[in-house]
């Protein structure tokens, strides 16, 4: 077998070369004072930015009508902590459904077959094309449409508005089907638009590797195509858990449906609905967090290079 | 006389209504190293695909190890294979691209072991021993735990094609290995390429690098407008053509 000596990485070569004369440069004995550039406006913005934002945090801090106080006793009321309670498990259920559904739409649409593909598609335009309030409603009223069959037919008709136990499945029922089923639409075409971004040349590597089917697509297409879906889906992710306070109109003891029958009592309305988006917030600052870290973790051996070269740039600069 | 690795008879392919294969007829015999030159859409990449079955041959026949590409021949008719079967016919040649098509979120060498673990279900230490000494052979041996991005396209060109020997294939496909390189990372590809001939495998190389043809090759085909023009040993084919388009693509080449 042939010896071969390793060839040094000619990109890396030049950058070292460069950077190295760079430096030598500046340390040379004749060296010149660098002067840097000043951006005398960006910094009476920032200042008058900074007042800004002091002055509006004072003023919310000793506003009374605030009600601090009241915010602060129901921030861990039981109510709220079982609204939010709630409204995670509408978010969890029906991304997953959502998400389920929607690759096997974005598989269906981009299948050679047109009836599959076209039926994907009627199914993207109706669901995309229509208010997720309005399908909602249409799910809770769903008995009108079909008395018959409903499952739910004993929890169906006017006896919904009585307050048992089995009230609330119906309900939930049609707010997780609404959710669930108008998600999968958007969700197939992120999927779509994350698998369409992977290289052909990827396809024609892994057969000419044996690779076909589902080893294929599981090993070397959408982990690709994970990077490009994932911040969308973040996005779907964070406005689902923001969306699902509109089921609060099916009467669902959801987050802001919680907050809302306690102002419903005590008129303290403003308090209450900063209680409910402090924990909005708090929720979707958990979720970007796991968002990052999931961007990361299939960011390999793309962003790589990005990240040395901000790291190089905070060095010079 | 020898058994061929590779056989077409009369290979046609068309895109549509786009002709661009027009009936091939080449033997590679085992063990020979064969370059397909000519001008860009003259089929060569086209040809080699259909080796490999990436692409469908519309008629002819083709044989790669004396089995026929992507058909089971019974009853006097060809039926088409299932993906799994030709997927698994695949595995007598190995290919290498022009863009490298690395598997850019794999470590080199996950990219290396990634189809003898998961396609062949061999065990992964075997792997990663056999793993390391193509990439010592391929003069990467410190470069395992890079991600393909940070090499140069050289590199990633070497690595697709330990990539591919790492399947122990019989015939070896090069698809312009060099023509996406940077001139002066052409040679250290050449030279995996040329150890490679040296060992004995039998290759299959489109390419426009003429002086590789004229020192590596047992045989030079000549395509033009999906026909092989003119084939033979490379100091007939290169410095004596006899056909006219021949001896018009080289003079513009050389």
């Amino acid at each position: 077998m042939q010896n071969q000596t390793p060839v040094p990485d000619a990109k890396a070569f030049e950058t070292q070369t460069l950077t190295g004369r760079a430096s030598a440069d500046a340390v040379a004995e004749d060296s010149i004072p660098v002067v840097p550039l000043k951006h005398p406006v960006r910094l009476v913005l920032a200042v008058v930015l900074i007042m800004v934002a002091l002055s509006a945090a004072w003023d919310v801090a000793v506003n009374q009508r605030y009600h601090w106080d009241v915010v602060l006793s129901y921030l861990f009321a039981p109510q709220i902590l079982a609204g939010a309670g709630l409204t995670i498990v509408l978010t969890v259920v029906s991304m997953s459904v959502g998400i389920a559904l929607g690759t096997v739409l974005a598989i269906m649409r981009l299948s050679a077959n047109p009836i599959l593909s076209t039926i994907s598609r009627g199914y993207i335009w109706f669901f995309r094309g229509t208010p997720l309030l309005v399908q909602l409603i249409f799910w809770y009223n769903i008995a009108a449409l079909y008395p018959v069959i409903a499952f739910g037919l004993p929890f169906g008709g006017p006896s919904m508005i009585l307050g048992s136990a089995n009230v609330l499945i119906t309900p939930l029922g049609a707010a997780l089907l609404g959710l669930s089923l108008n998600e999968a639409a958007y969700m197939a075409e992120i999927i779509r638009g994350g698998i369409g971004s992977v290289d052909k040349g990827q396809y024609d590597a892994a057969r000419a590797l044996g690779m076909s089917g589902g080893k294929l697509m599981n090993r070397v297409i959408l982990p690709q195509a994970m990077r490009v879906v994932l911040p969308p889906t973040g996005n779907q992710v964070i406005s689902m858990l923001k969306g699902t306070s509109l089921v609060s109109v099916l009467a669902i003891s959801d987050l802001l449906y919680s907050a809302q029958i306690i102002y419903a009592n005590n008129y303290q309305t403003i308090p209450l609905l900063i209680v409910a988006s402090l924990w909005y917030l708090l929720m979707t600052t958990v979720l970007s967090f796991f968002q990052n870290k999931l961007e990361r973790r299939y960011g390999r051996g793309f962003d790589s290079a990005p990240r040395r070269s901000r790291k190089s740039k905070t060095r010079t600069a | 006389m020898t058994t061929a690795m590779v056989e077409a008879r009369g290979v046609r392919k068309n895109f549509g209504v786009i002709e661009i294969l027009k009936g091939i007829d080449l033997r590679v015999e085992k063990g020979s190293v064969t370059c397909l030159i000519g001008p860009s859409g003259s089929g060569k990449t086209t040809f080699l695909r259909c080796i490999n079955h990436l692409e469908k041959v519309a008629a002819g026949r083709l044989y790669v190890n004396e089995h026929l590409v992507g058909y089971a021949e019974r009853n006097g008719k060809l039926y088409e294979m299932k993906e799994r079967q030709t997927a698994r016919s695949r595995l007598n040649a190995g290919m290498v691209f022009q863009r490298f098509n690395l598997f850019p979120h794999m470590t080199v060498l996950e990219n290396i072991i990634e189809a003898p673990v998961h396609v062949l279900g061999r065990p992964r230490k075997e792997v990663v021993v056999e793993a390391q000494a193509l990439l010592d052979r391929v003069g990467l041996g410190d470069r395992g735990s890079s991600y393909p991005q940070e090499l140069s396209g050289g590199q990633q060109q070497r690595i697709a094609i330990a990539r591919a020997l790492a399947m122990k294939p019989q015939l070896m496909l090069f698809d312009e290995p060099t023509s996406a390189l940077d001139p002066e990372l052409v040679g250290e590809v050449l030279d995996v390429m040329k150890a490679l001939a040296e060992a004995g495998m039998t290759m299959v190389v489109v390419t426009h690098e003429l002086g590789f043809a004229r020192q590596v090759a047992d045989q030079v085909i000549f395509m033009d407008g999906g026909v092989v023009v003119e084939s033979g040993p490379p100091e007939e084919v290169l410095d004596n053509p006899q056909q006219e388009r021949t001896k018009a693509f080289l003079s513009k080449v050389l």
